[in-house]
């Protein structure tokens, strides 16, 4: 416990508010996730999930301290948050459908050197439809995009919103094995409904419920049905 | 048949002025979410610095002074252009009604200003004689300065093709018309591009404006306006944000105007705003633009 309290986190939220148009969404945030991981952000529809990830890259007006590996970052604009090695994947993908999808890759690229080779040996389906336009791949193809966008560049943080929201079963798995390489060499924030895959990759969770953070600890505690019904409205015990 | 070829190209000729102005117009609202009023007073500047050079710099009439002062007037298009998204677009990001009064603003004080500095009387603007040449097609003669302005929006339009399609800051430009955020969120700074397509569209104003003092042989304080509104126009019926379908529709709005005016006199402006409200109802996008999400 002494050990955690003085381990430098790779991100830390205190007291974030965001209100959007009058309404109160995050309502004082507070968390720490461990470097080098896989957390799990869990909690229902609509308790603010997304809207933390979009608080912490600056894409929503925040008020509050957000510290990535010790250094404010609320007060930057969004590319600047990215600039300083986040890697943000949002819900519903947003990919850009008239573009390439090397366009869409050359983009994303931050790094002198982007690593083609590893997005190419997770996904080699994009290697083939390089030149087709994004907006004409499948439903998968597309999350396979923002998942490379984000894998271009070497990141200290990689955010991942529902990465498998709408996936058929095989690609649930190949997005999985993507986020486990990723996860090698990058601390990862990953919201995330799927509990199998939550308890394949997670070492830690955090479970928010109507704006705030509800509890954290490990996803054994998903084993629990009470709790998982309590908590996320599902039974999460069995796989 | 003469008459209709003499015309027709005479439309297209118009249609590239509209082109000129439009093709920044359209630029600026899909990536921006702005819709500039002050893009005739570019337009304006750029007429008036024409009027400028080729009078009191190099009057000698000649085509290369002329070429000089179409550089020069895109130039001062441009800067006009910067100043406005640097001095007070930038400051009201996200802010789209407030932006769009500001250059409704700015567009009436450029209208006085040059009321007040060159009077309200058009001031008369003499092309190289060259350019009062015809050249004949068939047995139809159309003057070659309708060529000039097809020739320069072709420049333009192909330029714009190649910097979108095969520079970096086109990328960007091409993405953030589809998704600005998302640009930001991959590390982007995408203002450095709202400023980057204000230069152009500035600048294509500009050009419009040289080659507009031609058309119209001269400049007063609101030759802009009168190219404004039809090229607000030509961007709707060719989608907010796609040059190519700007350049569509202006050739469309420019030959039904010049058309329509002398077969059925006086009507060509009704019947460009009736095929403003047909391609409203039929295809609200636009004939190219992006579908509204
Ligand atoms: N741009 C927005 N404008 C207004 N309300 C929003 C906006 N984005 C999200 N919300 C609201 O904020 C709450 C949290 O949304 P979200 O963060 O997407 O939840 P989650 O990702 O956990 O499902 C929801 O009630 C949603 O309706
Ligand atoms: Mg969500």
């Amino acid at each position: 416990m002494n050990l955690e309290v003085t381990q430098e986190k790779a991100l830390e939220l205190s007291d974030v508010h965001v209100t959007i148009r009058g309404s109160h969404i995050l309502q004082g945030v507070n968390f720490g996730i461990e470097p080098g991981v896989v957390t799990g952000l869990l909690g229902r529809n609509g308790v603010g999930k997304s809207t933390t990830l979009r608080s912490i890259v600056g894409l929503v007006p925040r008020v509050g301290s957000i510290k990535l590996f010790g250094k404010e970052i609320s007060n930057l604009k969004a590319h600047e948050v990215i600039r300083s090695g986040v890697s943000f994947v949002p819900e519903d993908r947003e990919i850009f459908s008239t573009l390439t999808v090397l366009e869409n890759l050359k983009l994303a690229e931050r790094d002198k050197q982007p690593n083609y080779d590893i997005v190419y040996n997770l996904f080699p389906e994009l290697l083939k439809r390089k030149n087709q336009r994004a907006g004409t791949l499948s439903g998968g193809q597309q999350q396979m995009v923002a998942i490379a966008r984000a894998l271009l560049n070497n990141s200290n943080l990689l955010l991942v919103d529902e990465p498998t929201k709408g996936l058929a079963p095989r690609l649930v798995t190949e997005v999985a094995d993507a986020l486990e390489v990723a996860a090698k060499s990058a601390t990862i924030l990953l919201v995330e409904q799927n509990l199998p895959l939550v308890k394949r990759i997670a070492k830690n969770i955090i479970v928010m419920d109507q704006g705030v953070v509800v509890h954290s600890g490990s996803p054994m505690d998903l084993e629990n049905a009470d709790f998982a019904q309590r908590m996320l409205g599902v039974s999460g015990g069995s796989h | 048949m003469e008459i209709f070829i003499t015309l027709f190209i005479t439309g297209v000729g118009l249609g590239a002025l509209y082109f000129l102005v439009a093709a920044g117009l359209s630029l600026i609202y899909g990536l921006m979410d702005v819709l500039n009023f002050a893009h005739g007073a570019f337009l304006t500047a750029g007429a008036y610095a024409t009027w400028y050079f080729t009078t009191y710099v190099r009057a000698d009439g000649s085509l290369t002074s002329y070429a000089i002062s179409l550089l020069i007037a895109g130039l001062v298009g441009a800067l006009f252009a910067v100043a406005t998204e640097q001095i007070l677009i930038k400051y009201l990001y996200n802010r789209h009604i407030d932006q769009a009064l500001v250059t409704v603003g700015l567009g009436f004080v450029a209208a006085s200003a040059y009321l007040g500095w060159f009077g309200t009387d058009p001031l008369v603007v003499l092309p190289p004689v060259d350019l009062y040449n015809v050249v004949q097609i068939g047995d139809a003669f159309v003057g070659l300065d309708r060529f000039l302005y097809i020739g320069v929006a072709a420049i333009v339009l192909l330029a714009n093709f190649l910097m979108l399609r095969y520079t970096r800051i086109g990328l960007i430009i091409r993405a953030g018309v589809e998704n600005r955020n998302m640009v930001t969120a991959l590390g982007i700074d995408v203002r450095k591009a709202f400023t980057f397509v204000f230069f152009i569209g500035g600048f294509a104003a500009g050009l419009g404006g040289a080659l507009a003092t031609t058309y119209a042989s001269g400049v007063g304080p609101t030759l802009g306006d009168s190219f404004l509104i039809y090229a607000f126009i030509t961007v709707v019926i060719g989608g907010m944000g796609s040059v190519p379908g700007t350049a569509i529709a202006a050739v469309l709005v420019g030959t039904t105007q010049v058309l329509v005016n002398y077969y059925v006199q006086g009507l060509g402006d009704f019947v460009v705003v009736l095929l403003l409200a047909l391609v409203l109802l039929v295809r609200p996008q636009g004939l190219l633009g992006k579908v509204v999400r």
